[in-house]
């Protein structure tokens, strides 16, 4: 296979239905070579945007551009782009090296060549043994290798992927997850994903862009979404995060405070950042497992005092909720191996975080 | 709970026991209490189905006297030849152009939205309500010499004579194709709402036209249910008796009309017969054959997952 990844540019794109607007304004790149997933719940415009890539739903405006040339008003079949359809959809009545043939033969190619391309493609997927089969008699995670095979074996300019991992089980998904990021890297083709899952997002992407409501709330490199959310949704879909609003009281050197109740709360400013007005409103994310567990003598940046309110063991960590006199309760993961405490409902603690351990970020636009 | 447990370890309970032995005899006597259940549905079968059959059977054999005379007739009678040839030709013609629009209709329907798709289901539905009398009486008023077609037709100047529409074996095919195009909607209407829509999707995203999605996806699934109408239209035609009657105006016979002629005008009960239990072979002998290349549980079922 040929590794030339071609680059695919959406600009502007607006879909409505009637009056509902699903998409609404997104523009996107993404590079030739890229994974990139459209993250989102259901009902945020991502499948519709897939839709709308794979030729299948015209958009009400903007472009779609591949390699630069406008591709707006190609019919799905001349668009030379592969694609993993949620459930598969793979064709009952064919084997499963027809399946694969199947956009060979509608490309007309001679039968040898058609015939090396499908066993190659079968070997990619690690399904050579299984040709003969009809997807009926697969198991999910192998009709899911099919239907790979049968999107790749064309030499696409693009890979859709709409949810193809949703319908597996819990173990088999982390496997596949991990076959498509190998098989990304193998084939060196440019992908794009949907998911509703943000740790399927996380995992396997380059980039990942988040949606809500039909907007494109931010786009960027997943280590960088977690760690810099933009928007409070962000902050709250990618991860878990407690929010803290306060008012702004000063603001110096790189740093800013605030009050919550009679609880002043130190916050780094972010690179980039700008610094935000006195007296004016302002919300952090602090995400769990960036509270740290004080002893009575121990300093930090912020240090609140709470008690456990409800407390839960998930293996690596526990899941801890603090209830805390100004903020509120707090989320709080505490790593279980040499935990220095036992949890136990109603117990004390002292808990503190740097004051770059949380992010300003953006209440939602209504 | 201990208790129990105990008392399996030592006694199999009667459940257990009982499926142990069931291959013996206790499994059949089982059985035979579920054979009850049905028999009344057998004796009704019996007295108002089966019997009247094998009736007509030994009249076909003993009508006007002992033997295969009436049988030897589908071979040297011309008549009888002739009827069985117009009512074959008739039924094949009838079971095609069905089918055809039958498809046609199916297929719009099936790839309409669901409010649109109601209606139709219902234009397809509401001739199965008039009666089947109403509708051949209807044709003859549009299709006759005076009729609504010719008069047209005429009037525009098309031509001058008019056309032999009704009262021949055209008339009859119009008038059973018109009866059986909801049955042969019905059965693929079935079939293809079972095929995935995504599959027309993916094949199209793969690069096919929306012919070859057709041709290697749609019609491929859509063929359980295009076989299964064949075989409704087709029985349902071989045995069809008012349409023709009304339609053929007395001319073109087709085999009930005919086997009625027998009977009740000429009073040749066992040729009738004869020919009754023919039809009744021969639709036998169709659902044998298509019940080889397709599971006809899937006529009012559905297809398009194997």
């Amino acid at each position: 296979m040929s590794t030339a990844g071609h680059a695919l540019g959406l600009r502007g794109i607006t879909r409505r239905y009637g009056n509902f607007t699903a998409v609404e304004d997104v523009s996107l790149s993404v590079g030739s070579g890229e994974f990139l997933t459209l993250l989102g719940p259901s009902g945020s415009g991502k499948t519709t945007i897939l839709m709308c890539i794979a030729g299948f739903v015209a958009p009400s405006e903007g472009a779609i551009l591949l390699d630069g040339r406008d591709i707006t008003g190609l019919p799905p079949e001349r668009r030379n782009f592969g694609m993993v359809f949620q459930g598969y959809a793979l064709f009952p009545h064919m084997t499963v090296a027809e399946n694969v043939a199947f956009p060979l033969r509608v490309r007309k190619l001679g039968a040898a060549e058609r015939e090396a391309k499908v066993r190659a493609a079968l070997d990619l997927v690690q399904l050579t043994r299984f040709a003969d089969r009809r997807p009926a008699q697969l198991s999910g995670g192998q009709q899911q290798r099919v239907a790979l095979a049968r999107a790749l074996v064309f030499d696409p300019s693009l890979l859709l992927l709409d949810e193809p991992l949703s319908a597996l089980d819990k173990k088999l998904r982390a496997e596949l997850q991990e076959e498509l990021k190998a098989l990304h890297r193998r084939v060196g083709r440019t992908f794009v994903n949907v998911t509703h899952d943000q740790e399927e997002a996380l995992s396997l992407s380059d980039r990942v862009a988040i949606l809500n409501h039909g907007r494109l709330v931010q786009e960027g490199p997943p280590a960088a979404l977690y760690e810099r959310p933009r928007t409070r949704f962000v902050a709250d879909f990618l991860g878990k995060s407690n929010f803290l609003q306060g008012t702004v009281r000063q603001a110096a050197q790189g740093r800013f405070s605030i009050t919550i109740g009679n609880t002043q709360l130190v916050q780094a400013l972010p690179a980039g950042a700008a610094e935000p007005a006195v007296g004016a409103l302002a919300l952090l994310s602090l995400r769990p497992e960036k509270i740290g567990l004080l002893d009575d003598t121990a300093s930090a940046d912020n240090v609140v005092k709470g008690r456990i309110v409800t407390w839960s063991y998930a293996g690596a960590g526990y899941t801890v909720t603090v209830h805390t006199a100004d903020l509120g309760s707090l989320q709080v993961t505490l790593p279980t191996w040499r935990a220095p405490i036992a949890p136990a409902e109603g117990l004390p603690l002292r808990l503190g975080w740097s004051a770059d351990a949380s992010v300003p970020v953006e209440e939602d636009a209504a | 709970m201990q208790r129990a447990s105990a008392r399996l370890g030592f006694r199999p309970d009667p459940v257990a026991r009982e499926a142990r032995r069931a291959p013996v005899g206790q499994g059949f006597r089982r059985d035979a209490g579920w054979w009850a259940l049905i028999l009344p549905a057998v004796l009704l079968m019996t007295v108002f189905y089966l019997a009247p059959m094998v009736q007509v059977l030994a009249i076909s054999l003993t009508e006007p006297q002992p033997g295969l005379g009436n049988y030897e007739r589908l071979f040297t009678s011309e008549s009888v030849q002739r009827v069985i040839g117009t009512t074959l030709r008739i039924c094949v013609t009838t079971t095609v152009v069905a089918l055809l629009l039958g498809y046609v209709l199916a297929y719009k329907i099936t790839l309409s939205t669901p409010g649109v798709r109601r209606w139709w289901v219902l234009a397809v539905l509401v001739p199965l309500w008039i009666s089947v009398l109403v509708r051949a009486f209807a044709w003859v008023t549009l299709l006759r010499r005076q009729g609504l077609v010719n008069e047209t037709l005429m009037a525009g100047g098309l031509i001058t004579e008019p056309l032999p529409l009704v009262w021949n074996e055209f008339g009859i095919v119009i008038g059973m194709v018109h009866y059986m195009v909801p049955y042969a909607v019905l059965p693929m209407l079935a079939s293809m709402g079972e095929i995935d829509p995504r599959l027309l999707s993916a094949a199209r995203g793969l690069g096919a036209s929306r012919l070859t999605v057709f041709r290697r996806v749609f019609l491929p699934l859509s063929r359980p249910g295009l076989i299964a109408a064949g075989v409704l239209v087709f029985i349902f035609s071989l045995g069809f008796y008012v349409t023709p009657a009304i339609l053929g105006g007395g001319k073109t016979l087709m085999v009930a009309e005919w086997i009625k002629l027998q009977i009740l005008d000429l009073l040749r009960w066992g040729l009738g017969a004869m020919m009754a239990t023919m039809l009744v072979v021969a639709i036998l002998i169709t659902l044998a054959i298509f019940s080889r290349m397709v599971d006809l549980r899937r006529i009012f079922g559905a297809g398009g997952t194997a």
